[in-house]
């Protein structure tokens, strides 16, 4: 807390700070694959798509309040659109640049779509038709395959073209200045500039008149529109907003991945980043930002006990696989128990959460009042 | 303090006609005339049930009318939503209290700029110069209106974490922060003590100073009486008595409403 107050005050510490933790994020990968190897390099790239992901899904449940259960389907909607005009499968190949916006205005219009049916819907129903939603572009990707082919059904797209910057594609290996570069490490320099753009994007949008009345519909819908936020627009908003960004990341896991199929958008993945976001603190975000690193690296660590397990006892006492499922379901029952408001709970949620007695003093003075 | 700025003499600001609102079997209203005149402070008072906030949410949007025409600065101001009478220069606060509750004091006010103001997502994301100006504005107009009110020491406290007293008091100067020329508001000294409503009544009385024109729902008969110019009467969704406060005491059938039958 105190270095924080210092960063505040003296802008140069700020800056040198700012400076190491650029050198820091910068140099990860070579420092992560000296340490665990290249499959953690991977797994990198990976946490940062899912941090993508759980910040767009945070616009909606956090800022919003709308409590959104099909999310995935907007990074099938941003990762299909990526294959189908950049593989052999319809023989299109568009340049990288232009795929990703369109990614980001095709699921913010699914977003739009997807959301306007829902626009009176609130809490528990609201999450079951999204929930419905999210199923449907899955099931729809499933079966395009006849009687034209447009999605290749359940086989998925193969031979999606990996991202290229000015014709260098990311599938080689770069020399930077003396340097090897292997596309590994490229993906998560492309990764990391659009996660911090999408950080930016979703702080501007916090404390702006937009962001405010995200919170006024999320607090009281009808107060909101009584004061003249129109509820209907701000909400399609959120939808598409959170939604974009779910797409750009969808472009980017098919460039990344090069083959996807319709498996990879099922409603666990929807369920896994809710669970980002409300872990680690639901609308706050670095909170969010945590949630989707714990997420994504602790099941991967959980891999070593197989090996582990065999050491010590000899043979695998428990399947890591049901291992995982295990500790995961315990993380977020004792996060429901010990804190509440997430991980890292913006200032707003812990507030909310807070029934410190200074506050049900407050609270019951305030009743006592009403009652003279 | 400077409130409002659109004000055209002449005709009245709000005029309703014969307004008919039935829930079912039950008629909330039938054929309520009157019409509030500009910069006047107009109660509207009745027995529990009478149709009083039922009138409310006509006005304000919330139910759709069946009957009866609206008109409002000269416009009419049937079936629109509730943004877009806010829009218009009508707005309210709630019988129970609906702040946004866990936003600061100074936030809810904000937000209640956000129908004078502009800025999208572009500006948002983008952070010009214009948007920047803008969201210093909101922020020093949501100032001024706490301190109007008289709560400025508690900006930064979370609406739910106010007094009694202060709630009302926030829910007013956010409802102010929407430049209204009409201010509804629906029992606003519900729970407070003998000093509060006077309090109430200065701050009320300095509003319609600086221009507003108020609409007031209330129970309790020294602020009715002591505060409003004019002052309509419902019983059972229908008007029995306008007049001056005065007036109305004096009324036969207002008696009766309220006490259920005439004094010999």
């Amino acid at each position: 807390m105190a270095m924080l107050l210092l960063l505040r005050h003296d802008r140069r510490a700020a800056l040198a700070a700012l400076l190491v933790v650029a050198i820091l994020l910068a140099a990860l990968p070579f420092l992560v694959n000296l340490g665990l190897g290249k499959t953690w390099v991977r797994i990198l790239d990976f946490t940062l798509l899912y941090v993508m992901l759980a910040l767009g899904l945070n616009i909606v449940v956090g800022y919003a309040g709308l409590l959104d259960l099909g999310y995935i389907a907007f990074y099938a909607v941003g990762a299909y659109l990526y294959a189908l005009l950049a593989s052999p499968h319809f023989g299109l190949h568009l340049p990288f640049w232009a795929l990703l916006p369109l990614g980001a205005l095709l699921a913010g219009l699914f977003g739009m779509l997807l959301g306007a049916p829902t626009l009176k819907l609130r809490g528990d129903y609201l999450a079951i038709v999204t929930l419905g939603f999210g199923e449907i572009i899955r099931i729809f990707l499933n079966n395009l395959n006849a009687p034209v082919n447009i999605t290749n059904g359940p086989q998925g797209v193969n031979l999606i073209d990996p991202v290229a910057i000015a014709g260098h594609s990311f599938g080689q290996t770069w020399s930077v200045l003396g340097f090897s570069v292997p596309g590994l490490y490229l993906y998560y320099y492309l990764f990391l500039a659009l996660t911090l753009g999408v950080i930016a994007v979703s702080i501007r949008l916090q404390d702006s008149r937009i962001g405010r009345a995200w919170v006024a519909i999320r607090e009281d819908e009808v107060a909101a529109e009584a004061m003249g936020i129109n509820a209907r627009n701000i909400k399609l908003l959120a939808f598409a907003m959170g939604a974009a960004f779910g797409g750009v990341a969808g472009g980017l896991f098919a460039g990344f991945q090069g083959f996807i199929s319709p498996e990879s958008f099922n409603l666990m993945e929807s369920i896994m980043i809710l669970c980002m976001v409300v872990l680690g603190g639901m609308g706050n975000i670095p909170g969010v930002i945590l949630g989707a690193v714990l997420l994504t690296m602790l099941p991967e660590a959980l891999r070593y006990v197989g090996p582990l397990e065999q050491a010590l006892f000899g043979r695998v006492v428990v399947d890591p696989a049901d291992l995982r499922m295990l500790l995961f379901g315990l993380a977020l029952v004792a996060v429901m128990l010990f804190r509440p408001a997430g991980l890292l709970p913006s200032t707003r949620r812990r507030r909310e959460f807070d029934s410190s007695e200074a506050v049900l003093a407050q609270e019951q003075a305030s009743v006592y009042d009403a009652h003279k | 303090m400077m409130l409002t700025s659109n004000i055209a003499s002449g005709q009245p600001l709000l005029i309703a006609e014969a307004l008919g609102k039935r829930f079912g079997g039950l008629a909330a209203l039938t054929e309520v005339s009157f019409a509030i005149r500009r910069s006047e402070i107009f109660g509207l008072i009745g027995p529990n049930g009478a149709g009083k906030t039922t009138l409310f949410n006509v006005l304000t949007g919330l139910y759709e009318l069946d009957e009866g025409e609206l008109t409002f600065n000269g416009a009419p101001l049937t079936r629109l939503k509730p943004h877009q009478v806010a829009q218009r220069g009508l707005a309210r606060t709630f019988q129970n209290i609906r702040l946004f509750a866990n936003m600061t004091a100074l936030e809810n006010v904000m937000a209640g700029r956000h129908v004078r103001t502009r800025a999208g997502l572009l500006g948002a994301v983008l952070r010009c110069s214009r948007t920047r100006a803008e969201e210093a504005a909101i922020s020093r107009r949501a100032h001024e209106l706490l301190a109007y009110v008289g709560i400025e020491k508690h900006g930064q406290a979370l609406a739910k974490h106010l007094s009694y007293g202060d709630q009302r008091r926030l829910e007013i100067a956010r409802a102010l922060a929407t430049d209204p020329l009409l201010l509804a508001l629906d029992e606003p000294a519900a729970g407070m003590n003998p000093s509060e409503t006077g309090d109430l009544m200065l701050l009320l009385r300095t509003i319609r100073d600086d221009g507003v024109t108020l609409l007031l729902i209330e129970h309790d008969m020294k602020l009715v009486m002591g505060l409003c110019d004019r002052v309509t009467v419902l019983d059972y969704g229908k008007k029995i008595a306008e007049g001056t406060p005065a007036e109305v005491q004096r009324n036969p059938a207002v008696i009766e409403a309220y006490l259920g039958g005439p004094l010999t």
